[in-house]
């Protein structure tokens, strides 16, 4: 076949396959400039971008990550607080609770003593006044009973000295019937 | 793509036999009618335009190479220019370029390191091709720059070179054991095995990347240029019925040109993976 081709160019004046000084010199001319542009200019120039790509790639991805770990630390920091703002508001209610419990306690136990010592002033005051109705009775009573007597007795007890004795021998002696009743009584 | 790869290990064949049909078809189709210009293989070798008889001649396939270099170093020299991490529309595209020699031929096949070794060659490899490639679609240009032997042969050579420099600079002695007596072979075969590699590496390799490349180029123009020239003798020169015709060849014409834009990417592809597989099996360790 090769000799096929060969006879059938060389038929006519030219062969295809000879080559001709000029057409290798410009190809290898054409061939060293290529190779020096490529080797010396164009792929060293690929080469830094990209190794300036992967630099670049590298260093968003370590940005990335940088933010990643800021973020989860944010996150964990604002977990830590809102548990420790959980902690703070149970502790405060707590706090509030045993506070409320510690008021309504207080309260009732000045209410207690506040309704004692009202109590205890009643009383004294009753007992006041009962004495002073005592006394007051019992001057009455005096007098009552020094009238009614002198009444009985037609006579006036004027002297003083005499009657004030009279009338006390009179209340010991009702006084001491009395607490001989109550006594008896109990 | 290692399937593919070894596929178009034995396309010059039929490429060679397509050509010779090509050439066969066209000189029948040229004696037939004076009125049709036929292609032929003299558009390859047109005149020459500058320094005639010197070794720096300078014909019009020379001149389209030029452009092709031209516009090649612009792109490059533009899309690498100010580089960004964010990249542009156009660097994107740059980058995407580079990046497909880089990973899917260096990488993959050589590794990081060796990879990275040959990067510059193959880089220019297989953008050389491409873009010579592509001038045999572009409309004005009408030629790939690599339809003459010479750029397919250079960088044969350089692939040749470059493989045996990987081999020998890794370790000789590895590299002729294992270019010329692979393990496992039966010792009484061993001297016809031996042979056998020794054509098949270090003489049918180089031939066939330049065949194959060149033979690719050749017949896509001639076939482009039957067409078009076709279409031109159907609708002006024999007109009436035959413009029917002329759509028919337009319509092929076309079809071949989106066909050729393939052929342009994956001859460069398959030139510079090439490289790459000689050289990552001229520094394995065995195999």
């Amino acid at each position: 076949m090769l000799h096929a081709v060969v006879s059938a160019a060389t038929e006519g004046e030219y062969n295809p396959l000879l080559p001709a000084d000029y057409d290798i010199i410009w190809s290898a001319v054409i061939f060293a400039v290529l190779l020096l542009f490529f080797w010396r200019y164009a792929l060293p120039r690929l080469q830094k971008l990209l190794d300036e790509r992967a630099e670049a790639i590298e260093g968003n991805i370590a940005k990335a990550d940088e933010a990643q770990r800021k973020a989860e630390a944010a996150l964990e920091e604002y977990t830590a607080q809102l548990a420790d703002a959980r902690a703070e508001a149970g502790r405060i209610r707590e706090t509030a609770r045993e506070d409320g419990k510690k008021i309504v306690a207080d309260a009732k136990e000045q209410a207690s003593t506040e309704a004692a010592r009202i109590t205890a002033s009643a009383q004294a005051q009753i007992e006041a006044e009962r004495q002073t109705a005592l006394v007051s009775l019992r001057s009455e009573v005096g007098t009552i009973a020094i009238d009614l007597a002198s009444g009985v007795v037609g006579e006036t007890l004027t002297d003083d000295q005499k009657a004030k004795a009279v009338v006390d021998r009179f209340l010991a002696d009702l006084e001491a019937s009395e607490q001989a009743a109550a006594g008896g009584k109990k | 793509m290692f399937v593919v790869a070894r596929a178009l290990l034995h396309a010059p064949k039929q490429e060679i036999a397509l050509l010779a049909n090509a050439v066969n078809l066209l000189v029948l189709t040229a004696t037939e009618d004076g009125g049709f210009h036929a292609p032929s293989i003299s558009e390859f070798f047109p005149e020459v335009v500058l320094f005639e008889g010197t070794p720096f001649a300078i014909n019009r396939i020379m001149l389209v190479r030029f452009i092709a270099v031209a516009a090649l170093l612009l792109v490059f020299w533009l899309g690498t220019r100010r580089m960004r991490v964010i990249p542009g529309r156009f660097q994107s595209i740059v980058e995407m370029g580079l990046d497909f020699v880089r990973v899917n031929i260096a990488e993959d096949l050589l590794g990081k390191k060796d990879g990275k070794r040959f990067l510059p060659i193959l880089t220019t490899m297989f953008f050389m091709i491409l873009f010579m490639n592509l001038t045999g679609v572009i409309p004005g240009l009408n030629i790939a720059g690599t339809s003459v032997i010479g750029v397919p042969l250079v960088l044969a050579i350089v692939s040749y070179v470059t493989f045996i420099y990987a081999g020998i600079k890794k370790s000789p002695k590895n590299f002729f054991k294992n270019s010329l007596f692979p393990s496992g072979v039966p010792i009484f075969v061993l001297p016809i095995v031996a042979l056998i590699e020794l054509i098949s590496t270090f003489i049918l390799r180089p031939v066939t990347l330049t065949l194959r490349l060149l033979m690719n180029m050749i017949v896509g123009h001639l076939l482009l240029v039957l067409f078009f020239s076709a279409t031109h003798f159907f609708l002006f020169t024999l007109g009436g019925a035959w413009t029917v015709l002329a759509a028919g060849s337009l319509a092929f014409g076309f079809a071949f040109t989106l066909f050729e834009i393939l052929v342009a990417i994956l001859q460069a592809y398959v030139f510079t993976l090439l490289t790459a597989v000689y050289i990552q099996l001229a520094v394995a360790e065995e195999h």
